[in-house]
């Protein structure tokens, strides 16, 4: 009844599609996690306007489904003459999506850090920046890895929505093979165990650095 | 720029919609709980093949996107003699989905009641059915709500996915607004504002629901 073979036989067109879908969140997760400490920092700013916008836009992308943020990103931008291909812009959303989760999770961070680690630095002649850069990102990380990590494996995971912008991932790939094989049972369950090598191989490797950063 | 008459004209296809979405959610949240809540039993078994069944089960849907089981089930399920509506198939996806998150929820809840309580409750002569009833399920009830917020909120948001699989709910009103007026700005702006306007009542509310129900639990 069942035949796994012929979607198996269209493996090159799979491994690409998991390669696009790999590739493409890891870049996006990369570039939310350096959006996301500017955000994280806007947001304990002392400057009222800055800290408002950076809530606002953290309450925004975190308030409405990514689907609706892509749809938005991919239809708006040609109206304002901005034609960018459909992979940049479904990278642009997935990291600006990810930036909001992450400057929240950054946030809860740098709030649990003891106060006066700040102020012992401040006194050793630390710069604001130093302190930043030496003392709290380097703990601020490993405190937030479990998080980031699982974080990371949502976006991996979301990321089959940019399918809907006929950007050639995993889910699109697979999509492809079901029309063309008439097998839809078959080449999604294929693509649901690729999604889920994925995920559960970027779990494995989480724990592992979990493990190894709390000896050091 | 921004017609307001597209909205106005519009309106009574969003908010049914918008009505579809709260009514599929509610459903879909309300079974995913209960069916989490059986998992979780059967997770919690003393047997070795109930809880490597419950893990699996854990594993597989939560390491796999929505889009993929809604594609199965919506896809594959004729082919399993399963005949359902697209409703029906986003209320059932939903549910098997959230079950899973549910599931582990309940786990962490349990596991956050302090080993003394339950000890201290055998001493005072409790049975194991009182110890469960009188103190680990209210307190477990307590301990979960932000995390059962947090996961309420994420199948709303989630629940847009529904859209691709034809179930005719808010985003997929949406999406018909705009392909019938030519226009695009309009539909997704009043969209993103829908959905934000829940979620943050939904969050707002559980704030709330939590300081009132932590009175009773002292750390």
């Amino acid at each position: 009844m069942f035949d796994f073979g012929v979607i198996l036989a269209q493996y090159p067109q799979l491994l690409k599609g998991a390669w696009q879908t790999l590739s493409l969140s890891l870049i996006s997760i990369l570039i939310g996690f350096v959006f996301g400490h500017l955000l994280c920092f806007g947001k304990m700013s002392e400057r009222p306007l800055l800290r408002r916008t950076c809530a606002l836009y953290i309450s925004f992308f975190r308030g409405t489904p990514l689907l609706v943020q892509l749809s938005i990103i991919f239809y708006f931008l040609p109206l304002a003459d901005i034609n960018i291909p459909s992979v940049l812009a479904a990278v642009l959303c997935l990291s600006m999506n990810t930036a909001a989760f992450q400057a929240e999770i950054l946030r809860g961070g740098f709030q649990a850090l003891p106060g006066g680690q700040v102020e012992a630095a401040r006194d050793l002649g630390f710069t604001p920046l130093q302190i930043r850069l030496h003392i709290q990102v380097p703990q601020v990380f490993r405190a937030t890895l479990p998080a980031l990590l699982n974080e990371t494996i949502d976006i991996l995971k979301n990321s089959a929505l940019i399918s809907t912008i006929a950007v050639t991932d995993l889910m699109r790939m697979s999509q492809t093979i079901a029309s063309s094989t008439y097998r839809p049972v078959e080449s999604f369950a294929v693509a649901g165990a690729i999604y889920f090598i994925m995920t559960y191989a970027i779990g494995k490797f989480g724990l592992y650095l979990e493990r190894r950063l709390r000896i050091s | 720029m921004f017609d307001i008459t597209i909205i106005t004209q519009y309106y009574p296809l969003f908010l049914k919609g918008l009505l579809n979405t709260v009514l599929i959610c509610a459903a879909g949240l309300a079974l995913g709980m209960a069916w989490g809540l059986a998992l979780y039993s059967i997770g919690n078994s003393r047997l070795a093949i109930p809880r490597a069944l419950y893990r699996g089960y854990v594993n597989l849907f939560r390491g796999t996107p929505l889009l993929v089981q809604l594609f199965l089930l919506f896809y594959g399920g004729p082919y399993f003699g399963l005949n359902l509506s697209a409703i029906a198939t986003g209320i059932l996806g939903l549910t098997l989905y959230g079950a899973a998150y549910f599931a582990e929820i309940y786990r962490a809840g349990f596991q956050n009641i302090p080993a003394g309580q339950i000890e201290a409750a055998q001493d005072l002569g409790m049975s194991p059915l009182q110890t469960m009833l009188h103190v680990q399920i209210p307190q477990m009830l307590t301990l979960i709500i932000p995390s059962v917020i947090n996961q309420t909120i994420l199948i709303i948001k989630e629940s847009a996915i529904l859209s691709i699989i034809t179930v005719p709910e808010v985003t997929t009103a949406a999406v018909k607004i705009s392909t019938e007026t030519f226009s695009i700005v309009e539909p997704y702006v009043v969209l993103a504002g829908a959905y934000w306007l829940i979620v943050t009542a939904v969050s707002r509310g559980g704030q709330l629901w939590e300081r009132r129900q932590m009175r009773y639990i002292s750390r």
